[in-house]
């Protein structure tokens, strides 16, 4: 061993390891649709991330100014597509709002009971790819299950299983059977919480979902208010609001429901307040089913909502009023207004100007998950890159609706 | 105020507030009204920011829930943007307003809620409306290497250009619009109550009538 020689001490020094940048999505299962991030890593820890949004962008409210107010409406129901019903919910109200319309009780009702369905569609497909993301399969089939019944009902009450277009300004398109009704109370009395007890039973306790969930992305009160926060992130944060309680419409002020709220603001607590959300959501439709009255389900008014087919056998006006209607649609008095409902993400605000004419001057969406988006960054700092999915999954966000 | 039919969220009362905002703002309100429910605050383009941070921090409207642009082309500073607020402990929300024209930039809220930041890139990218102070100023909802700004009311609803998988490039290309048919706009606003139709061919009609006299 006489030629080996030590020329350096044995010991190298620390060598630098430059941070790298990795492209996520925009064509990622975990992306929720087409979300790309640009992420900053320094190992597997993230220090930066940058989303990029607007790669379903088409171009709705741009659209919607070259639409009548009626023909406007099924673009929301492709915004979030997970919860169609909630989308419409916040136009015809904005709607009814310029006008000053009354819907009459019957229609309130039934678009309450529905827009809790929707809730209830909505979450089974958050929670489930939530569970998913973090690796977990089976609870995500079985809460297909109920989400297809969700589908079934939207099915028999407006002939859509998705896009139904079925809240109009001044109430809903069609009235729905009794048979409906009994089936979706029996429903939510019986199918749904066993179907969802049992998949929950599968996930709320269990050690690696806890391991994946629990202490990740923690997020203050200040912090959620000031990233302009809602729906089940800001309760959460431990911030008992939701817009159906603190500013109620329809017939909201009616109900009899709790809002659940989180204590440690991480994403297991947003999982947790949306499966709470799912009882109470059921709560609402069973005293939806039990005190509705019978009635119109759309406003009388013959300026806005169009006549019965039988009517218009008979009489000239509602033959003028249907034509009149269906080509060059209402007019909505000149004026602007924000109106936001609690869709099931949080809350999506409408803000509509009207110059007096059949069409939106203006049509402003608010949608959830870009104010949760961009917080993103914010969440993900220090957390691992696996993560990241998490957190995603606990926003609960539709690229439909984001890029609008 | 008329008596409220619809069934809309129902905020706090508005009583009293509209007065009580634009005291407490003096003279960087411009303008302010109550209409539909809603309470709009017109402030002054250079002060807005000093005018949200006072209704945050001392007014209690901590959340910025929306900005909003607006292109008004017969004004002469075109565009508006609007600040919705949200108070959570009263339990209220007002709307703040600018306008602003296509040189003259708006000051940035992203001193004052994070998620301004966004919002008004958002505002950019469809208006081309500037915001002064903004950091990171980019485009969000339009493609990479978009070209002007689409919900201004000059731009047309078909756009410029379509994009297209060239089989001999093998990539995406753009190409101008080029439309098979017109777009057909349907109007069907009353003759009676406005509209004006120039229907093609009555510019020839005139033509002739003024070569006859």
């Amino acid at each position: 061993m006489s030629g080996l020689q030590i020329d350096e001490a044995p010991t190298t020094g620390d060598e630098v390891i430059s941070n790298y940048t990795i492209n996520f999505g925009p064509q990622h299962p975990a992306a929720h649709g087409v979300l790309r991030m640009v992420m900053e890593l320094d190992g597997e820890i993230i220090e930066r991330i940058d989303p990029h949004v607007g790669l379903l962008h088409r171009g709705t409210e741009k659209l919607i100014e070259h639409k009548t107010y009626l023909q406007a409406l099924p673009y929301f129901d492709r915004l979030d597509y997970c919860s169609p019903l909630g989308m419409e919910y916040s136009y015809v109200l904005a709607v009814e709002k310029l006008l000053n319309i009354e819907v009459p009780e019957r229609a309130q009702y039934l678009r309450v009971m529905f827009a809790e369905l929707t809730r209830i569609c909505n979450h089974m497909l958050n929670l489930g790819s939530h569970v998913m993301d973090v690796g977990a399969m089976t609870p995500n089939l079985w809460m297909f299950e109920v989400r297809e019944d969700c589908l079934n009902f939207f099915e028999r009450a407006s002939g859509a299983r998705m896009h139904s277009a079925w809240f109009r300004p001044g109430g809903v398109h069609q009235d729905v059977p009794l048979k409906l009704l009994t089936d979706i109370d029996e429903w939510c009395a019986g199918r749904l919480p066993e179907l969802f007890g049992d998949a929950m039973k599968l996930i709320v306790d269990n050690r690696i979902f806890k391991q994946r969930n629990v202490d990740i992305a923690h997020v203050n009160k200040e912090d959620a208010i000031a990233w302009g926060f809602s729906g089940p992130m800001i309760r959460a944060a431990g911030i008992p609001w939701d817009i159906r309680k603190s500013q109620p419409y329809d017939v909201y002020d009616r109900m009899e429901f709790d809002i659940p709220v989180g204590t440690n603001s991480d994403c297991y607590d947003r999982f947790m307040v949306r499966v709470k959300e799912v009882y109470e959501s059921a709560k609402i439709i069973r005293q939806c089913v039990a005190e509705m009255p019978e009635g119109p389900i759309a406003s009388t008014d013959g300026k806005v909502s169009p006549p019965k087919r039988g009517e218009m056998k008979q009489s000239m006006e509602a033959l003028i009023h249907h034509f009149k209607l269906y080509t060059e649609g209402f007019h909505v008095p000149a004026g602007e207004v924000y109106v936001a409902t609690e869709s099931p993400k949080g809350e999506f605000g409408v803000y509509l100007v009207s110059d007096g004419s059949n069409k939106p001057y203006r049509c402003k969406i608010r949608p959830t998950a870009f104010s949760h988006l961009q917080a993103m960054d914010f969440m993900c700092k220090g957390h691992m890159l696996p993560d990241a999915t998490a957190i995603l999954g606990a926003i609960d966000v539709v690229f439909g609706e984001c890029d609008r | 105020m008329s008596k409220v039919l619809h069934s809309a969220p129902k905020i706090a009362s508005n009583e009293g507030v509209l007065d009580a905002l634009t005291a407490a703002l003096g003279d960087m309100v411009v303008a302010s009204k109550e209409e539909h429910g809603e309470i709009v605050l017109t402030i002054a383009r250079d002060r807005i920011e000093d005018a949200l941070r006072d209704l945050r921090d001392n007014h209690e409207y901590q959340q910025l829930m929306e900005i909003a642009g607006a292109d008004y082309p017969d004004r002469e500073e075109r565009f508006e943007v609007v600040y919705m607020l949200l108070s959570l402990t009263k339990n209220h929300r007002i709307m703040a307003k600018v306008s602003a024209a296509e040189s003259t930039p708006v000051p940035t809220v992203t001193t004052l809620w994070p998620n301004a930041g966004w919002l008004e890139r958002e505002v950019f990218d469809m208006y081309g409306v500037i915001f002064d102070g903004n950091t990171d100023l980019r485009r969000i909802l339009t493609d990479y290497g978009f070209e002007g700004h689409p919900f201004r009311k000059d731009f047309p609803l078909t756009g410029y250009v379509e994009l297209r998988y060239s089989e001999e490039e093998k990539r995406v290309v753009y190409e101008p619009v080029e439309l098979p048919q017109d777009l057909r706009q349907f109007d069907f606003m009353s003759p009676w109550e406005g509209a004006e139709y120039i229907l093609p061919g009555d510019e020839k009609a005139e033509g002739e009538g003024d070569a006859k006299a």
